[in-house]
């Protein structure tokens, strides 16, 4: 057992053990509140280049298993958890040969609570893991990393529902599971770097621009495919892609000082005043001010923090939220997202 | 209008004051006047400080429906009293009385609750919703059961419909087992119908608390998942939260299908729904379409409150628009742990030696504990040191000693110690694959158990004392400096040097239903071994209350009671109360009670670290019970400043020789009797002293171990279980009425609150006798000898708060049989009935002042004009192999009060509220009585008789009855074949049985058999003549008739009216 430290930007400290593969990384420290589905959580892309903390402190009790990846591999470089409970008698267990195999650097038995705490209070902050307490963080460079986890080559899951392109920034499975399993759409994915001609050359009823790592901002290549696409087909944006739909319509994002990460993140839904328990997974959101003046309408709130979690163009079959609505993982409360989108491409 | 839920049972027990009493508050900050009708006095709902009216009174129908008509409520929550709340709700509902009366159902409509309850009904809306659910049918008789069974195959689960905790439920593997099982579920169903299913063995079991409310906005509070697989009652299973093996895809189609099932029903409120998950499947289970035992707990793990939430959505509102959180999402949010819980039952199996302690489908557990830590392995051994059983933790020497043969039938067929063979057979390192398939127990489980194991055997074999990564590692895993020192072989102490040397201490943690994403104000802690202490720095003298722990056979909710009124009353004086305690059902675990809430084991290391980090002005611990008190002399040692009683004065109290030694010098007599150290002094002071004795050791609560006995023959068997290391005492067997007095002492002046006589002599624990309060046999010479005796003892003692005293009235004659130097089992009832804030009182004599500072006045409080009887409660249905004889080792699981302005009114009122069936008249009764008890048992014959009651009786009994000139129907004795009484009972010929105990321990069997058959019939069967002659006087008291409800409040008003 060797011992290793996470330090923060700022300087504090937190001891653990190392497991996993090598003994340093660094990236952006974000917590994730998720109870269930941490191997979900790992596998999301718009983790990639960050180290993630998971707050509930009981990780690995369900090993690893290919039905609960969101995507080929995990994206993300260190994962700091109170206690991972898959220790076998004979040497580690499933989830810590997965991250070995994928070169994630894991440190155990932190007082995560203590570090969830100390990041709610500091807003986000850089961190390297390592084995001496002395480490320091490097310069940040946070460059965009859509590049890195989006498919390299267009694919196609043939269906009898209506034809769906997914521009994939980190799309996760889940995603797509939601709109083959369910509607049976005719999907195509494509990679970031598609452009919009290329994307209306599949004749597609509609368009899912997906969630992803990183920040809208960064994209500009991504933000006028996306602005090139309004009005032309109707637009569905999740996470990241509903940031990129802001800033192609004008709006600015900004970043939350605690990321919305975990399961079961209340937001209401204003037109019905019902509140839905979403899975979120998003470091940034939509400006308020930009989102009025450039006359989109908001749908959703968070019920925590007031925070812009959907909205809508009144004039153009454009909408997107910053939640999951897929289920599982997470919650189905917001499913009818996707119902919406299909009426959408429907008419 | 606000139902409670009656007397503490088995699968009832204080959840319901717990979630009742946040129902009443919640109505009162709404600015709603609240009706009561709880029959239970030991609970905090049935205060005047918490509803306007309070209805002492049966749960009756009859009664329910006077107090609706005299108080004419606008509203009825029905879903916050268990299932007796509900149910009532439903009766009136469906009579017409709350239409009638213009009385508002709130919540959740009558026929969702129908169709929940209904088992047919609410198997056709899942069949509607297509939702799994197991191959079922309600059958109303044996042979629709048979035929079900024919075609759906074995084994079948076979479960009463409207019945509590499980009641009557059982398994059945073949036709003769069907018949069985189905027979006694049909009489015990008040419906006469029982589900028949296919039974899920060996799949997971997962509970969801699911709140909907009337904007169909849903939220599941909490997933909990039983440690033991389908097949055991979840009030009988370990219990974690969150959900530990359950993939997130499983955990949301659970939620899911919970959400379209209340939905379905159209909920609003709490409710429960239960699942059996293997695999990739799910069944359900089934809906409580209520606030549970289920709720309390997901309150206490998740620290958000489901019933004070239930009532406000009951009450119109929506859930973001209840304040019921940090955030601006009021209560429409999920909670999210940065923990785990685990909740282990209490079983009362320490009591019952005879009972049959395998776990099934029927609940047998009378309470339980949770455990709060960042691991399962931390919380599993914070729960089990909550239960305070003998030794030293997880790792119990006992079981080292059993066979791998006896290890595995355990592990097969579970009882209360299967998670501690489980422990066993992992220290043996059996392989896990081996031990998930023997106990069907997730793999999981078992890796955790085996990571402790391995500790375990490390700290065995190495040095932790000297070894501070080791000793590091096992208290970062939750291993108590009891259980280390054990594990060791060195003394508790030694571990605790070790460890304070190495500055290894606890920190604090908070309960924040956010994993800390948000600051939350709640003062909710749990301790653990980690970097963060959250614990803000003590402000301003505070101290500290020591709880009760779980509710337990002689330990019930009285205490829990008792502690939250002094966490009120400190608060009240301007001190900051804290309260540790670790039962999950109570008033006094909720967080609102104190100023900050420990949810912690209540041992001696949890409350020094706790008095280390705090350093309150002192402790109390005269309220929790013998779990508090037991603790004064360690923490007086350990430097603690103990308030109230001096410890020195709590051992003279509790040490009976020392006790002894005072009563000499005050003069005062006790039954003779002589401490002894040896089996053999023990057999010598029997012979001197003459038989039958009372053998009892020191420091006992609800008198454990103490019995009385007729023969050396007895004594060496009895001796034999006994723990030498601190004397026993052997008391000559004195017959006579007992009498019980509680009172307060400020070190100067003595205030008793009031004598309480007991309906039974002596031989029957005080808590399973009926008492009456003001006494009815008592002469003021008596009294005035009672209150001064009990003065001058209190005084001697040093008490400064409350002390109970127990006498034995004698042949003219006042002997004192003991002194406790604690509030009593009957400060709540007495507390309520006078009107005097008695823990009040007693914490602020703690804190320093002094009776007369309060204008309290000192002698005997005035006696009421009205008569209060507290009748015990028994839960003999749900423990069988348990005999419904009583003798001086409690049995009873709670009480149930009868107030009236006559005695024989408030004893049928307390009864009918006890749920005892009372002989209708003309009625058979049957006697079967020892011989020393014939001359009296006649007398009570022939009033019986004379009440207009046909006589039954056995062979001698029928004789003597009949040499009197009575006419009496014969039965014969077991052995000598048909009839017998047992066939009487069975054929509904017999409405009472009068079954005295025959002497020793000898010819159980027809006795045993005879009590057992009445129990299994309902009916009543009483082994003392004096318990036969009260029911004769409630008989009475109850054909009178005339018994309109009368608050509490207008009782106290009448009585200041008079004074």
């Amino acid at each position: 057992m060797v011992t290793g430290w996470l330090v923060l930007e700022d300087g504090t400290r937190f001891e653990g053990r190392l497991f996993g593969a090598g003994q340093e990384a660094s990236g952006e420290v974000v917590c994730n509140t998720g109870v269930t589905g941490y191997q979900e959580a790992l596998t999301d892309p718009a983790c990639c280049g960050q180290i993630v903390v998971l707050s509930y402190p009981v990780i690995g009790n369900l090993g690893a298993s290919l039905r609960s990846c969101e995507s080929p591999r995990p994206y993300l470089k260190g994962l700091v958890v109170r206690q991972l409970a898959d220790h076998r008698d004979d040497g580690p267990g499933e989830l810590e040969w997965y991250l070995r195999g994928h070169g994630v650097v894991g440190l155990e038995e932190v007082d995560t609570r203590a570090l969830v705490r100390h990041l709610r209070e500091r807003g986000s902050l850089r961190g390297v893991i390592s084995t001496s307490p002395q480490a320091s963080v490097g310069p940040g460079v946070e460059g965009p990393r859509v590049a890195e986890v989006t498919t390299p080559w267009p694919y196609r899951i043939y269906g009898d529902g209506p034809r769906v392109v997914v521009v994939d920034c980190g799309l996760r499975l889940s995603t797509l599971r939601a709109l083959v399993d369910r509607y049976d759409c005719d999907v195509t994915v494509v990679p970031a770097t598609t452009g919009a001609a290329d994307i209306l050359d599949f004749r597609p009823d509609g368009v899912l621009i997906s969630s992803g790592p990183g920040q809208a901002a960064d994209l500009p290549g991504l933000v006028e495919t996306v602005r090139s696409l309004l009005g032309r087909v109707p637009l569905f944006g999740i996470g990241l892609g509903h940031q990129l739909l802001g800033l192609a319509l004008g709006v600015g994002t900004r970043r939350l000082k605690f990321g919305h990460r975990g399961m079961n993140h209340p937001v209401r839904e204003l037109a019905s005043g019902r509140i839905l328990i979403t899975a979120q997974n998003h470091g940034f959101a939509l400006e308020e001010e930009g989102v009025a003046e450039a006359g989109l309408e908001v749908t959703h709130r968070s019920c925590h923090d007031g925070t812009v979690e959907g909205t809508c163009h009144p004039g153009l079959p454009v909408f997107g939220v910053d939640f999951h609505p897929q289920s599982p993982p997470g919650p189905a409360d917001a499913a009818p997202a996707f119902e919406r989108f299909w009426k959408l491409i429907q008419s | 209008m606000v139902f409670g839920s009656g007397p503490i049972i088995i699968g009832q027990a204080a959840e319901f004051d717990y979630a009742g009493s946040q129902a009443c508050r919640t109505l009162r900050e709404e600015g709603l006047r609240v009706v009561l009708l709880n029959s239970n006095p030991a609970t905090i709902m049935t205060d005047v400080e918490l509803a306007d009216r309070v209805y002492l009174e049966p749960l009756s129908f009859e009664m329910a429906r006077e107090v609706l008509r005299r108080e004419r409520p606008e509203g009825l929550l029905p879903t916050l009293g268990g299932q007796v709340g509900l149910n009532l709700a439903v009766e009136l509902a469906q009579a017409g009385v709350l239409d009638e009366l213009g009385v508002e159902l709130l919540g959740t409509p009558v026929a969702a609750i129908r169709q929940a309850e209904d088992r047919e009904e609410f198997r056709k809306l899942l069949v509607k919703l297509g939702e799994p659910c197991p191959r079922s049918t309600a059958v109303r008789s044996i042979g629709e059961a048979a035929d079900f069974a024919r075609e759906a195959g074995f084994p079948l689960v076979i479960r009463p419909a409207f019945t509590l905790g499980g009641t009557g439920s059982g398994v059945a593997r073949d036709m003769g087992e069907l018949t069985v099982v189905v027979g006694r579920g049909l009489s015990q169903s008040p419906v006469g119908q029982c589900l028949v299913e296919e039974y899920l063995e060996g799949w997971k079991e997962i509970e969801f608390e699911v709140i909907r409310d009337g904007r169909d906005n849903c939220v599941a509070v909490c997933g909990m998942e039983n440690l033991d697989p389908m097949g055991i009652h979840t009030g009988d299973s370990v219990v974690v939260a969150p959900c530990q093996t359950l993939s997130d895809w499983q955990y949301q189609a659970l939620r899911a299908a919970a959400f379209r099932i209340v939905r379905g029903l159209g909920l609003e409120g709490g409710c429960n729904v239960q699942f059996a998950v293997r695999d990739g499947e799910y069944r359900v289970i089934e809906v409580n379409p209520r606030v549970s035992r289920s709720s309390a707990l997901a309150s206490k793990a998740t620290g958000y409150p489901i019933a004070a939430v239930a009532t406000r959505i009951a009450l119109g509102y929506a859930l973001d628009e209840i304040a019921g959180s940090v955030t601006g999402s009021g209560a429409g949010f999920e909670p999210v742990l940065d923990y785990v819980v685990v909740k282990i039952p209490r079983w009362p199996f320490d009591k019952f030696a005879g009972a049959d302690r395998r776990l099934g489908t029927q609940m047998k557990a009378t309470g339980e504990v949770m455990g709060i830590d960042r691991t399962f392995e931390g919380a599993l051994l914070k729960a089990v040191r909550s239960l305070e059983l003998e030794g030293p933790g997880l790792f119990r020497p006992e079981l080292s000693a059993w066979t791998d043969e006896e290890l595995r039938e355990v592990l097969c067929r579970p009882d209360d110690r299967r998670l501690f063979a489980l422990a066993e057979a992992c220290r043996r390192r059996w392989p896990g694959d081996g031990l998930a398939a023997l106990t069907g127990i997730d793999p999981h489980f078992i890796r955790r158990l085996q990571v402790l194991a391995r500790l375990a055997r490390e700290v065995s074999t190495g040095r932790p004392l000297q070894d501070a990564d080791l000793l590091r590692r096992a208290k970062r895993a939750g291993f108590s400096d009891r259980e280390l020192g054990f594990l060791a072989g060195v003394d508790a102490e030694r571990v605790e040097e070790a460890r304070l040397a190495l500055g290894l201490r606890p920190v604090y943690k908070v309960v924040d239903s956010f994993a800390g994403e948000f600051e939350a104000g709640a003062p909710f802690y749990y301790s653990t071994y980690e970097a963060e202490d959250e614990l803000p720095a003590p402000g301003g003298p505070s101290v500290l209350v020591v709880g009760s722990g779980p509710i337990r056979i002689g330990q019930g909710i009285e205490f829990d009671y008792c502690s939250v009124h002094a966490a009120w009353a400190l608060r009240e004086a301007g001190v900051r109360s804290l309260v540790i305690n670790n039962n999950p059902e109570t008033v006094s675990t909720d967080y609102l009670t104190s100023d900050q809430l420990f949810f912690e084991p209540v041992t001696r290391e949890e409350v020094l670290e706790l008095v280390r980090r705090q350093s309150p002005r002192g402790v109390l611990v005269q309220f929790g019970g013998q779990t508090a008190i037991n603790l004064a002399p360690e923490l007086a040692r350990a430097g603690v400043s103990v308030l109230g009683t001096d410890p020195a004065g709590i051992d003279l109290a509790e040490d009976r020789e020392r006790f002894e030694e005072l009563l000499g010098r005050l003069g005062l007599a006790r039954p003779p009797g002589r401490a002894v150290r040896s089996p053999a002094a023990a057999a010598r002071a029997a012979a001197e002293l003459g038989y039958p004795v009372v053998v009892r050791p020191s420091y006992v609560l609800g008198g454990r171990a103490m019995q009385v006995v007729h023969d050396a023959a007895d004594l060496r068997a009895i001796l034999e279980q006994v723990d030498w290391r601190r004397p026993v005492l052997v008391d000559r067997f004195v017959w006579g009425r007992e009498v019980e007095v509680d009172a307060i002492a400020d070190g100067e002046q003595v205030l008793v609150l009031g004598i309480l006589e007991h309906v039974e002599g002596t031989g029957v624990h005080s808590g399973d006798s009926i008492s009456v309060y003001p006494p009815q046999g008592l002469d003021a010479p008596i009294r005035g000898r009672l209150v001064e005796i009990t003065t001058g003892l209190a005084l001697a003692l040093g008490i400064r708060g409350l002390v109970n005293v127990q006498y034995v009235l004698a042949g003219g004659e006042v002997l004192v049989l003991e002194a406790n130097p604690r509030a009593s089992r009957t400060v709540p009832l007495l507390s309520k009935v006078t009107g005097v804030a008695a823990v009040r009182a007693a914490t602020r004599v703690a804190l320093g002042q002094t009776l007369k500072s309060m204008g309290l006045p000192h002698g005997l409080w005035p006696e009421p004009p009205y008569v209060a009887v507290k009748v015990p409660v028994f839960s003999w249905i749900k423990l069988p192999g348990v005999d419904s004889g009583l003798g001086p080792e409690m049995k009873s699981t709670g009480e149930a009060l009868g107030l009236d302005f006559s005695f024989e009114g408030a004893l049928a009122r307390g009864m009918e509220a006890a749920g005892w069936r009372l002989p209708r008249p003309g009625g058979t009764v049957a006697f079967s009585v020892a011989d020393r008890d014939k001359p009296e048992a006649l007398g009570l014959a022939r009033e019986y008789a004379e009440a207009g009651f046909g006589l039954a009786a056995t062979g001698g009994t029928a004789a003597v009855l009949r040499a009197a000139g009575l006419e009496v129907r014969q039965y014969r004795k077991l052995s000598e074949g048909s009839p017998n009484l047992v066939e009487g009972l069975e054929q509904g010929e017999l409405e009472l049985v009068v079954n005295t105990l025959t002497r020793g321990r000898q010819p159980w069997s027809d006795g045993f058999r005879i009590r057992r058959a009445a129990v299994e019939r309902g009916l009543p069967c009483f082994t003392s003549l004096d318990t036969a002659r009260a029911v004769l006087a409630a008989v009475r008291g109850r054909d009178q008739g005339h018994r309109e409800p009368r608050a509490l409040q207008d009782y106290l008003g009448r009585f200041a009216a008079a004074t």
